[in-house]
């Protein structure tokens, strides 16, 4: 199995379930399929400076094949902002399920309170 | 080199340091952060003044050379946007710190400064992953400002809306990555030449990456159907910060406008102008959403956010032509729409602050406080928004349907226009008629007005009137103006050989 296909099928892996959780009806998953996302591009950043193996990050002599440095930088950034992303939205939601009395995105009360995941 | 081009962006972001670091005494932030904004309406005059020139200046921080550092790009546009931007903070703050918005919590002026950071960063950067940053920093902030003041309501609305924004930034990303990817840069000059330089082969892959990069902005500029979020968000949240907002999916619009002529301009070859086969549909139907959502309000706050979105569609469809003319037209009707949604909304906010009973709900209600003084407002508010005249968005509409005439989609353009504008009306003559003209004659005894109203709030909103009226006594040179940002943009040559100097613009 190639590394090419590996990390495809993982970011395609990890996007389909991201997207899958951001679709529920509640804060908690939709959170999750968030991070999952976020995840995913992480990973897919990283694969647009191509896959590459052994090979120096900006110059060493005798080499002419680099790893591309940049995507590192750039996912260091998305990961850091995803990060307090998360954080944040983590908090808010928490806020609005203690302010609301409800744990459903678009703020309508559930049906029956002890009917569990809906 | 001159530093005055990153003062928009480090001004700001010192201001907000400093109202976080003295914020219990509330007098002081409010002083200060009223002296930021001023001192950035300044800064953004001092450049704007060196735009007007034509020159494009380049500030390349940490003095890294074009193609590997981040480079801040002053031109036309970029100095129309800033300035409009630093008119509508000051007037908006004014009318906060008035009305005492800024003292319902804690953190109103630092996240206030931190959203003009992130907007005066996004109109200044050259660079396209430095936009995606600067977009976060003004959503962060626009999330805290969104939930100020709180209430069940506004945090429901406001999950939605940082949840949407979030999956918005993923997309930007994802496009990021591939259009860097298949041109290997994120300067967007320099994204231009090698865009132009395609093997055909790429060619689907590079669209792809410049449509999803594109879809962001759309979601951010409220197109339809990425424009759900936005009554909800804008009808929860304080009409103040709502009014700031306007400037928000401006921002959708200009960056839609920056990556198109530059990136995707006439050189592009097979990418050439690839938004826009679905941004003129898209724009029509926006424009019919927006003002059919404005007649079916039940609030005014409601009201002026389908207003928003009907005249980002009216601006967009004129930016969608991609054709000099209609987008000198577009620029013109750019300031004027941002003033007109921001006016609908502080009117919006002195109705409510007078009405506690009923709050800004369109229903007749007994007389308040100052009905004639709002009334007016109300009424100027909605000819401007409607762009009838004598107000600058009937010289705005006008110059867009002139423009479109030559298109070949002008027959669905002119009848959406001027249906919408006719469907505005009576919305609004709607809403201001029960509002104003019934409740003066409406029988219930006259409620005390609430603590702390007072006559002075309809200054900011006065203010706002007397920059409209500005914009039609000037628009000769105003639309003179619009003409050469026009021309700047439409001849993308000169932008790139600035960023990345003669030598190596291919």
């Amino acid at each position: 199995m190639s590394l090419e296909f590996l990390v495809a099928s993982t970011i395609g892996v990890l996007v389909a379930a991201g997207i899958y959780l951001c679709l529920r009806g509640r804060t908690f998953p939709v959170v999750l399929g968030l991070a999952m996302l976020s995840y995913a591009i992480n990973l897919f950043l990283f694969a647009m400076g191509r896959l590459v193996v052994d090979r120096p990050p900006i110059y060493e002599k005798g080499l002419s094949e680099h790893a591309d440095p940049l995507p590192q930088a750039l996912v260091l950034t998305a990961i850091v902002i995803s990060f307090g992303m998360t954080a944040l939205v983590v908090v808010l939601s928490l806020r609005t399920y203690l302010e609301t009395g409800t744990d459903q995105v678009d703020g309508l009360a559930d049906q029956e309170p002890d009917e569990g995941e809906a | 080199m001159n530093h005055l081009i990153v003062a928009p962006v480090v001004l700001p972001a010192i201001i907000a340091a400093l109202t976080l670091l003295l914020r219990w005494r509330r007098w002081f932030g409010a002083a200060i952060s009223l002296v930021g904004c001023a001192a950035l309406l300044l800064i953004a005059s001092a450049l704007f003044a060196r735009a007007c020139s034509g020159a494009i200046s380049v500030y390349a921080l940490g003095q890294w050379p074009a193609p590997f550092g981040i480079v801040l790009v002053l031109d036309r546009l970029s100095a129309l946007m800033l300035l409009l931007t630093s008119i509508l903070a000051i007037i908006v703050l004014c009318h906060a710190v008035v009305t005492r918005l800024d003292r319902k919590g804690w953190h109103f002026h630092p996240l206030f400064q931190f959203l003009l950071v992130g907007l005066n960063g996004a109109f200044l950067t050259g660079d396209l992953f430095n936009l995606f940053v600067f977009f976060e920093v003004l959503l962060i902030a626009s999330y805290g400002l969104m939930l100020h003041g709180q209430g069940a309501r506004r945090l429901k609305a406001g999950v939605q809306y940082v949840v949407i924004n979030l999956v918005g930034s993923t997309l930007f990303l994802i496009g990021i990555g591939v259009l860097y990817g298949v041109t290997g840069t994120l300067n967007m000059a320099h994204m231009a030449g090698r865009i132009a330089g395609l093997p055909a082969g790429d060619q689907g892959l590079a669209g792809a990456g410049g449509l999803l990069v594109a879809t962001v902005f759309a979601l951010k500029a409220a197109l339809l159907p990425l424009h759900l979020w936005l009554p909800r968000t804008y009808a929860d949240t304080s009409p103040a910060v709502a009014a700031l907002f306007a400037i928000m999916t401006k921002v959708g619009a200009y960056a839609l406008i920056r990556v198109t002529t530059l990136v995707f301009g006439a050189d592009a070859g097979g990418l050439a102008w690839l938004p826009a086969r679905w941004m003129l549909p898209a724009s029509l139907a926006t424009l019919s959403a927006g003002f059919v959502g404005l007649l079916s309000a039940r609030g005014l706050r409601e009201q002026a956010a389908f207003g928003l979105i009907g005249s980002t569609g009216t601006l967009l469809v004129a930016v969608s032509l991609f054709e000099p003319r209609a987008m000198a037209a577009a620029l013109y009707y750019l300031p004027h729409t941002t003033l007109a949604g921001a006016l609908l909304f502080l009117v919006a906010d002195l109705v409510a602050r007078r009405r506690p009973d009923y709050g800004d709900a369109i229903t007749i209600g007994p007389r308040f406080a100052n009905i004639e003084g709002i009334s007016a407002l109300y009424m100027l508010a909605a000819i401007a928004l409607a762009g009838m005249p004598p107000l600058s968005g009937f010289i705005g509409k006008l110059l867009i349907l002139e423009a479109a005439t030559a298109h070949p989609a002008a027959g669905w353009i002119w009848a959406t226009i001027l249906g919408t504008t006719l469907i505005a009306i009576v919305g609004l003559a709607r809403a201001g008629s029960t509002l104003f003209w019934k409740s003066s004659t409406c029988a219930e005894a006259v409620r005390p007005t609430p603590a702390g109203v007072e006559i002075k709030e309809l200054l900011p909103s006065i203010a706002l009137v007397i920059l409209m009226a500005t914009l039609v006594v000037g628009a000769g040179p105003v639309t003179a103006f619009c003409d050469g940002v026009s021309a700047q943009l439409f001849a993308p040559r000169t932008y790139i050989e600035a960023v990345l100097g003669t030598s190596v613009a291919r």
